[in-house]
């Protein structure tokens, strides 16, 4: 082993924008205060399929997929999102948050698929960000 | 580790993924991968990208990768973004231009940052080429803002290289005399619908001009290069007498035009190197190159282990500082193992 190599690491966050939803403001402040916490931040842009997500999420091999909706349609492309990541071989060690819009009865319904956890409005950026921190998989 | 190599020779995409990411990161044994890939590589054509912020870079990577992908080529992207490293984080923004390659997995799309590391971004893009050329890819793009000696050191790595210069500002092509005009091999002028592109096209041709006067000899000279490089396989030679003449292509990457004339560009300049052996002379300079690089890393690495277990260097200031000592020679009480290891004779000690 060469004595430059290093053990710490960047934490890289994808911070997505999914299906016919053109609000990207909150994103946006997400992608900010994510950098501004010493994150690598990918955005995705406004309007992005399940598979885009997914090739984003594989390529950047980022820690935290960080799904953005605010459209009410998390029920059809979550799991898209999850089975992509799963048939990539790329859910096991990443975290899936999602962010925006989600009732709370359809909340443990995205939980048992796989999604780590939800952040809606009123959360706080410090909230998410600790737990980030602390539940970024080892790898 | 080694399932990793294996993973990503099968075409595993995120096992190349997540090798990059050890190599970004340095992580252990990131060395042993880079190591064993290295005999897989040789196979992509490697191309930088490379013009200031705003040109359109990553609009007309998009554009061409797309293109690669009708003839059944794959794609490897690498891009780079330099912007400031703010809290040691940062947002990376290219890959919103990656549209028209959206869920295609033969583009593999990567955006870096330069995470202020201590000029360890070459390397890690060096490494991060090895790993896209070793799992197969026909392409490998080298995307950079072209500011600074990281950003030139880092499109040096490629096999062919294109500066983009946008329209309209006399600061872009400013930014050309500091450097980037000699490194390219094709220049794009690119958003060529907007004013003034005609002026700017203009502009650069006089630039190359200047820049191609030394060692040309016109036209003829291209076909006795032909033959000098078949007869020597050299490269030198030929290089001489069979100057490149750094074409200037016009798209309007958003539109997806100009992008067939640019990539028949891309193609003469790799049957360029072909011709004249550059290509070879290329690789060796690229490997010289990356030898040195690593060396003076790791003797950099050792050698400050050694001025730590000497005392450190704060304690070396303070007897400097209290004239107890000298900048020389504390620097040859530091380097005295490795003198002694290697028995160099010109010691100054003796």
């Amino acid at each position: 082993m060469s004595v430059e190599q290093q053990d710490e690491r960047t934490i890289r966050c994808l911070v997505a924008k999914v299906g016919l939803d053109g609000h990207d403001r909150g994103a946006h402040v997400i992608a900010r205060a994510l950098r501004d916490a010493g994150f690598e931040v990918i955005y995705s842009g406004l309007h992005r399929s399940p598979d885009e997500v997914v090739q984003a999420a594989v390529q950047e091999d980022v820690d935290v997929v960080g799904i953005s909706i605010l459209s009410g349609a998390h029920k059809t492309l979550v799991p898209r999102i999850l089975d992509g990541l799963r048939e990539y071989d790329a859910f096991d060690d990443r975290l899936v948050l999602v962010g925006g819009i989600v009732p709370d009865d359809d909340q443990p319904e995205l939980r048992d698929l796989g999604v780590d956890e939800i952040f809606g409005p009123g959360a706080s950026m410090e909230e998410m960000i600790r737990y980030i921190r602390e539940q970024a998989p080892e790898r | 580790m080694s399932d990793l190599v294996d993973d990503l020779l099968a075409g595993k995409h995120s096992a190349l993924a997540r090798v990059i990411t050890k190599i970004e990161n340095r992580s252990p044994g990131y060395r042993e991968v880079v190591s064993a890939l290295h005999e897989h590589t040789g196979h992509a054509e490697v191309i930088g990208v490379t013009g200031s912020p705003g040109a359109g870079k990553s609009t007309l990577v998009d554009k061409v990768a797309a293109r690669l992908r009708e003839d059944g080529d794959t794609v490897g992207v690498i891009a780079i973004d330099p912007s400031s490293p703010y809290s040691g984080g940062a947002v990376l923004g290219d890959r919103i231009r990656m549209a028209s390659n959206a869920g295609d997995m033969d583009v593999f799309f990567r955006s870096m940052s330069a995470r202020g590391s201590l000029g360890g971004l070459s390397t890690a893009t060096t490494d991060a080429v090895t790993a896209l050329d070793a799992f197969g890819k026909d392409y490998v793009i080298v995307e950079t803002v072209g500011a600074g000696q990281n950003e030139v050191d880092i499109v040096r790595t490629a096999d062919t290289v294109a500066v983009l210069v946008p329209p309209g500002s006399g600061d872009d092509v400013q930014m050309l005399k500091a450097g980037i005009l000699e490194i390219g091999d094709v220049f794009v002028v690119n958003k060529a619908d907007l004013d003034g592109a005609d002026r700017t096209v203009q502009q650069l041709r006089e630039m190359l001009q200047g820049r191609s006067t030394a060692g040309h000899h016109g036209a003829s000279g291209a076909e006795m290069a032909e033959v000098a490089g078949t007869a020597d396989d050299g490269g030198d030679a030929g290089e001489e007498t069979d100057a490149w003449e750094p074409p200037i292509v016009e798209t309007v990457a958003n539109r997806g035009e100009g992008v067939e004339d640019f990539l028949a560009a891309l193609d003469d300049h790799g049957d360029y190197l072909d011709r004249t052996g550059g290509r070879e002379q290329q690789a060796r300079d690229r490997f010289a190159a990356e030898i040195r690089t690593l060396l003076r890393e790791d003797a950099n690495s050792l050698l400050a282990a050694e001025l730590d277990r000497q005392g450190g260097i704060e304690s070396a200031v303070d007897d400097v500082l209290a004239r107890e000592t000298d900048p020389y020679t504390v620097v040859d009480e530091v380097l005295a193992p490795l003198r002694d290891s290697l028995d160099d004779p010109s010691d100054p000690r003796e």
